[in-house]
């Protein structure tokens, strides 16, 4: 077994409502769904995401998704136009997530290797990407 | 049915207050449409709007809107495109007056008629909603409204797509309403079109899932994609969505061939996600959708086929969107290089901090982030390397008192010439005070709103 980061394994969206940040995360092999809904507990997510998330962890699962949805109580700083924060409406929660580890086998962790990461030799072109 | 092949296409043109001016120009003149759904408004957007209706009476609505008529309204005269928007926000009669004066302008006198949904605004009614027993609670915290009921400055109920199906059927061309649904937009023109029963909840489900994906515009066509974000075509004339309804509720999410962009599973289900509370309650003032029963098929390119979607019985309650006056805020910048650019940084917020406290300022919040290193994931990347190249010290403070929150704009400039060295980046000048609307989102009795909502249709 390996540990490695979600961005390899999974895409996510957050944004917010009042106070609470939420963070769809979607696997993007259904097969790595399991994984997904067996270590990622609410309980994990917030111990990762530690002083950043004063209230509760919820998670709702969406297996039609290959999605699980997080919601993060008391994670904006109040919120709205309340909020001092950077990223008050929540909307890099997302990547935040991303960087927590899960443990896969070694066979998943390397065909997983770069997902989800620009090539090194990447170059913005004229007439946006590609 | 609009199209020869029995699909109604709604077409997203905006999915805030700024979004990309010349997308919905593109949804109307690059392809068939039947409807344009324009979505302006946002939890902070109302707060906005309001703040600008405190300044001045006729303000109070995306002026966006009336500029983006101007430019499309021959068009969609033309090609019978309808319009449906919320870009009234808490002042749509001064929005549709405006759009009146518009369309003569550009020609489209005694061509086009105009719905206006009114009645979603409470503030009139709001002493009168608390004595009959209304309590307006605080959602998150359970607090009653008379808390802040001195602060309140507007109090708009969520509206459903009762007003919107009424105002089509009375003919009417371009729909202007207030604090209506992000995903009502999308989904009362379906209402309209196929005729589907209030108590259809499946198909009514299945265009508030529409709805839902339409309403933040290019976020489910490639915009903000996590996936293979660098490989996606021609971002610079981005495609915004489009859906195909059948009657059956089933429908397919696409956009304009030639236009910039993807859609595909990942670039839909990201949306499906945006915001989302409990999946299996997305509840709405017309239907409780299941978003667990969703199917996604990719059924073409840039064809991502929903269907299986399932809803149930509405609630007996709307929901509530109230702004108050939450006090004052202001947030400056200074830019520390290298050599121990986080450590100077630090220094800096320090010394800004006795200085505020000596002066006897109190403030409800500071707080301090470095841009570059924390301010977007916080301690989830420990303390900075000593080496950092650059970082942006960010300072924010919240007080209910404006002399303190005015006297902290002017502690960021001297701290240039009375704090740690290489420091730059001051140029902008004084930070800006700006006054807080804060969020109460509440519920009311569904009769308590829904009586009074006026529909009214006119001329250019």
């Amino acid at each position: 077994m390996k540990r490695i980061q979600l961005v390899h394994l999974a895409h996510a969206r957050s944004g917010d409502k009042g106070d609470t940040a939420n963070v769809g995360i979607i696997a993007y092999d259904a097969a790595h769904y399991p994984l997904m809904v067996e270590q990622l507990t609410p309980e994990r997510v917030k111990e990762h995401f530690g002083p950043m998330v004063k209230g509760d962890v919820e998670r709702f699962e969406l297996p039609n998704l290959n999605a699980l949805n997080f919601l993060l109580h008391g994670a904006l700083g109040g919120g709205g136009t309340m909020s001092l924060m950077n990223d008050a409406q929540g909307k890099v929660f997302s990547t935040g997530l991303l960087r927590m580890e899960v443990e896969v086998p070694d066979e998943v962790a390397k065909a997983a290797a770069g997902r989800g990461r620009v090539p090194a030799d990447w170059e913005p072109e004229v007439g946006g990407y590609v | 049915m609009s199209s020869t092949d029995g699909t109604v296409r709604v077409a997203s043109g905006q999915g805030f207050w700024g979004d990309d001016l010349e997308a919905p120009v593109r949804q109307v003149e690059q392809g068939p449409i039947d409807y344009l759904m324009l979505d302006y408004l946002a939890e902070v957007t109302m707060s906005i709007m309001q703040k600008q209706r405190s300044r001045d009476p006729s303000a109070g609505y995306a002026r966006d809107f009336v500029e983006l008529m101007a430019r499309i309204f021959p068009t969609c005269v033309e090609k019978g495109v309808r319009v449906v928007t919320n870009a009234g926000g808490v002042n749509p009669v001064g929005c549709a007056e405006a759009l009146v004066e518009a369309g003569r302008a550009a020609g489209v006198a005694g061509k086009a008629r105009i719905g206006l949904v009114t009645g979603d605004d409470l503030m009139d009614r709001l002493d009168d909603l608390l004595a009959e027993g209304h309590e307006l609670k605080n959602m998150e915290t359970g607090a009653p409204l008379s808390e802040i009921r001195s602060q309140v400055q507007s109090a708009n109920a969520y509206i459903g797509a009762t007003p919107i199906v009424k105002a089509l059927g009375m003919g009417a061309d371009v729909i202007v309403t207030g604090r209506s649904t992000d995903t009502a937009l999308t989904y009362g023109p379906l209402m309209h079109e196929f005729g589907w029963a209030p108590d259809d909840w499946d198909r009514i489900a299945a265009g508030v899932i529409a709805g839902h994906i339409n309403e933040c515009g290019a976020q489910c066509t490639g915009g903000n994609c996590m996936v293979d974000w660098w490989k996606i075509p021609h971002m610079a004339e981005l495609g915004f969505p489009i859906v195909e309804v059948s009657s059956d509720g089933s429908f397919v999410v696409t956009k304009h061939d030639g236009t910039g962009g993807r859609v595909t599973r990942a670039s839909v289900s990201e949306q499906i996600l945006y915001e989302m509370g409990d999946p299996t309650e997305y509840i709405t003032p017309d239907v409780i959708a299941d978003f667990t029963t969703i199917q996604l098929d990719e059924v073409g390119p840039d064809r991502v086929k929903v269907h299986g979607v399932k809803g149930r019985h509405d609630t007996e309650f709307l929901k509530v969107s109230i702004a108050y006056a939450g006090g004052w805020k202001a947030t400056g910048t200074l830019t520390y290089s290298w050599p121990d650019a986080a450590a100077k940084a630090r220094g800096a917020a320090r010394i800004l901090r006795e200085r505020l406290d000596r002066l006897g300022h109190e403030f409800d919040e500071v707080r301090t982030e470095l841009v570059g290193w924390d301010s977007t994931h916080g301690a989830l990347v420990g303390p900075p390397p000593a080496d950092i190249p650059e970082v942006q010290l960010r300072v924010g403070v919240r007080s209910s008192d404006r002399e303190a929150v005015e006297r902290f704009t002017r502690e960021i400039a001297p701290l240039v010439l009375t704090g740690p060295p290489s420091v730059t980046g001051f140029a902008g000048g004084r930070p800006r005070v700006q006054e807080i609307m804060a969020y109460w989102p509440a519920l009311i009795r569904k009769e308590a709103v829904q009586p009074h909502l006026v529909v009214e249709v006119k001329d250019v």
